[in-house]
């Protein structure tokens, strides 16, 4: 700046002068009394007023809130984990379920038998939808934070589409990529990641905004659908069923070796979202802004899109294709304690987890003794309670 | 404060953008960058804090290149206030302008982070809005949570992409003198984008004019820059300048016949 006289000539305090010895109101003929005063409230320091406290009681409340709603999530869970226990050949009432399972953690088994049912039969399914639940809605809120969208879901980038190419391939056409009982397991894990992977080139070829990643994920969804669809119709109907049951997703196959696995997955991701949480918030301010805040937009993109792709993998190469719940569980997270991501993306395990469970538990006893896939029942029943949630608040997340 | 933009050029793909920009702010005060639509302003201000990355030439603070510069350190120097606000996943008033903490807060929200939200609220006459959802609000609204936003990252420096677009002209007026107090009271540079030749030329310091095709065209004190043949030249308007408190105001008129 070249002529400096009029340049802050007005009557500037000089550096070193304390904030309480500032002159207030400004010596400036163009700025009012009212603003000057106004201006006050910012710099002068103050004693912290009735309002003030008010104002924070206010904001703690709403934190607490939203540690009130995990914890009933919590609660839910552990109360349906005792209620899926009693359900099987063998008579167990709830109770006696919290009994055989303290008794196995205290290392006291007093009866082998229980014990047996209980650990070994069905805890891994009830166990199976706590890791998906939570890895799956954990991978939803992400996708949406992270793209911006609300529609996005752990599957938008074609997670599902290659899963199911990979698992259709082994069960149909009997070709693997890894021999052995966990064939269909491996090929389903390896194919997810195709599509994730040519998304996360073409952003890198071409810079990419959110709703570009969204149409690029569609586009080689539909094009692993194809091939699919042609094995489907190649293969021999009777061969179809096991593909059917896969597509919607099913708990009854878990076992502990299964879970181990996932839940590592689910487990690592979660606190690398969680780490990330804050920074999904700079990044729904806009991507300028979140830019001029620090945070690298497109490298944080690719990052989510890729952990995402690894933990929904690990989940649906052994469960199938729950659907539902990456989508939904955030969205009623999101009405129930807003969009902060760092309350959201906890809030959203626990309630996915226990969305999962109580679904699983419905479709166990609601045709009994036959029974409804879950990806089926989440559906069933998350469609019209989601739908009446979006009628009866008034807030708009979105 | 010292920011410096030495030759800058900056173009996308397709079309050139800013040509040899250059210019030197060594003092707190309240500049306005004005200038006809596309021309560049905006992208100027993205490369200054390097936003947009792809530009020649070199962007310095206190004589250091911004490129040498992480980008969380220019955001400890520099606040930005864009043009539009986004609102999808709103948050409350209060968490949305708590991002703008996000550097000097940890994970966690501190009483300090609070009370400096609360401050910047009161002053811009938000807190009652403090629990509500951002995207419940006006678009006026949403503007002033923006400036609180920029507000509360207690930066030396501040730039604001048109902070009044949007609002009322009570508002208008109290941001423009809120930016001009800001800047000599809290020895912050302000560097406002702003399209109001009457609120440029009352209450900045100094005004730089851009014109097509991207380039500086005048930086100086308003009473010397606007002109009936500035105006003329940069806007193609005619129009009548009268000088109310020292600082010039503009009577626009029609547009010049340019024969086009």
């Amino acid at each position: 700046m070249t002529d400096s006289d009029n340049m802050a000539g007005i009557s500037s305090v000089p550096e070193g002068v304390p904030m309480t010895e500032r002159r207030i109101p400004v010596n400036d003929p163009l700025v009012s009394a009212k603003t000057a005063r106004a201006l006050s409230k910012w710099m002068e320091i103050r004693e912290e007023s009735e309002e003030d406290r008010e104002s924070y009681r206010q904001y703690d409340n709403y934190v607490w809130k939203k540690w009130i709603f995990m914890v009933a999530c919590i609660v839910v869970m552990f109360v349906t984990a005792g209620l899926a226990c009693t359900i099987g050949p063998m008579n167990i009432t709830f109770v006696e379920t919290y009994e055989t399972l303290w008794n196995h953690i205290t290392g006291n088994i007093t009866d082998v038998n229980y014990d047996y049912v209980i650990i070994d039969l069905r805890m891994p399914r009830i166990f199976m939808a706590i890791v998906a639940g939570a890895g799956l809605a954990i991978c939803g809120a992400a996708m949406q934070s992270t793209l911006m969208n609300p529609l996005a879901d752990p599957y938008t980038t074609g997670v599902s589409s290659g899963a199911s190419f990979g698992a259709t391939m082994a069960m149909l056409a009997g070709f693997t990529v890894v021999a052995g009982e966990y064939g269909l397991v491996a090929n389903a894990f390896l194919f997810s990641l195709i599509p994730t992977a040519l998304i996360v080139a073409l952003a890198k070829i071409k810079k990419s905004s959110p709703t570009t990643m969204i149409m690029a994920g569609i586009a080689v969804m539909y094009i692993f659908n194809a091939f699919t669809t042609v094995m489907m119709l190649m293969a021999d109907p009777n061969d179809l069923e096991a593909v059917y049951e896969w597509q919607v997703g099913s708990l009854s196959r878990a076992s502990w070796e299964d879970i181990t696995v996932s839940g590592l997955f689910v487990v690592s991701g979660s606190l690398v979202v969680m780490l990330l949480s804050k920074k999904l918030n700079v990044l729904s301010t806009g991507d300028d802004m979140a830019a001029s805040l620090g945070v690298d937009t497109s490298k944080l993109r690719t990052f989510m899109m890729i952990l995402v792709a690894l933990v929904t993998a690990s989940i649906v190469s052994f469960v199938g294709l729950i659907g539902f719940v990456g989508l939904v569980a955030p969205h009623v997270v999101r009405l129930f304690i807003g969009a902060d991501n760092r309350y959201l993306v906890p809030a959203s395990a626990v309630f996915g987890a226990a969305l999962l469970m109580v679904s699983d538990l419905v479709g166990r006893v609601v045709i009994q003794p036959a029974t409804l896939q879950v990806g089926v029942i989440t559906a069933f029943i998350g469609g019209p309670v989601f739908l009446w949630l979006l009628l009866r608040k008034n807030s708009n997340v979105w | 404060m010292e920011y410096e933009v030495r030759n800058l050029d900056f173009g996308y793909r397709t079309h050139h953008v800013l040509t040899d920009i250059n210019l030197k702010f060594d003092k707190p005060g309240l500049v306005c960058i004005i200038g006809p639509n596309g021309v560049g302003k905006s992208t100027l201000v993205k490369c200054m804090n390097r936003v947009n990355k792809g530009y020649t030439g070199e962007v310095l603070i206190d004589g250091v290149d911004i490129k040498t510069m992480t980008s969380k350190d220019i955001s400890m120097k520099v606040a930005f206030v864009p043009a539009g606000t986004q609102d999808i996943f709103a948050m409350t008033v209060m968490d949305t302008v708590l991002i703008g903490r996000h550097n000097i807060q940890g994970w966690r929200t501190t009483r300090k982070d609070l009370e400096t939200v609360r401050r910047a609220l009161e002053m811009l006459s938000l807190e009652d809005l403090a629990m509500r959802n951002f995207n419940e609000l006006s678009a006026g609204q949403h503007q002033r949570v923006a400036l609180a936003r920029g507000l509360v990252q207690e930066t030396p420096c501040i730039i604001l992409d048109e902070p009044t677009s949007n609002l009322d002209v009570k508002h208008q007026v109290f941001v423009a003198e809120l930016l001009r107090a800001l800047a000599v009271m809290e020895n912050k540079l302000v560097i406002m984008i702003c399209h109001d030749l009457n609120i440029a030329a009352r209450y900045s310091h100094e005004i730089v004019v851009m014109k097509e095709p991207g380039i500086i065209y005048k930086v100086g004190k308003p009473i010397d820059v606007i002109t009936e043949d500035l105006v003329r030249d940069v806007y193609g308007i005619n129009c009548e300048i009268t000088v109310v408190d020292g600082s010039p105001h503009v009577i626009l008129k029609e547009t010049v016949d340019d024969g086009e």
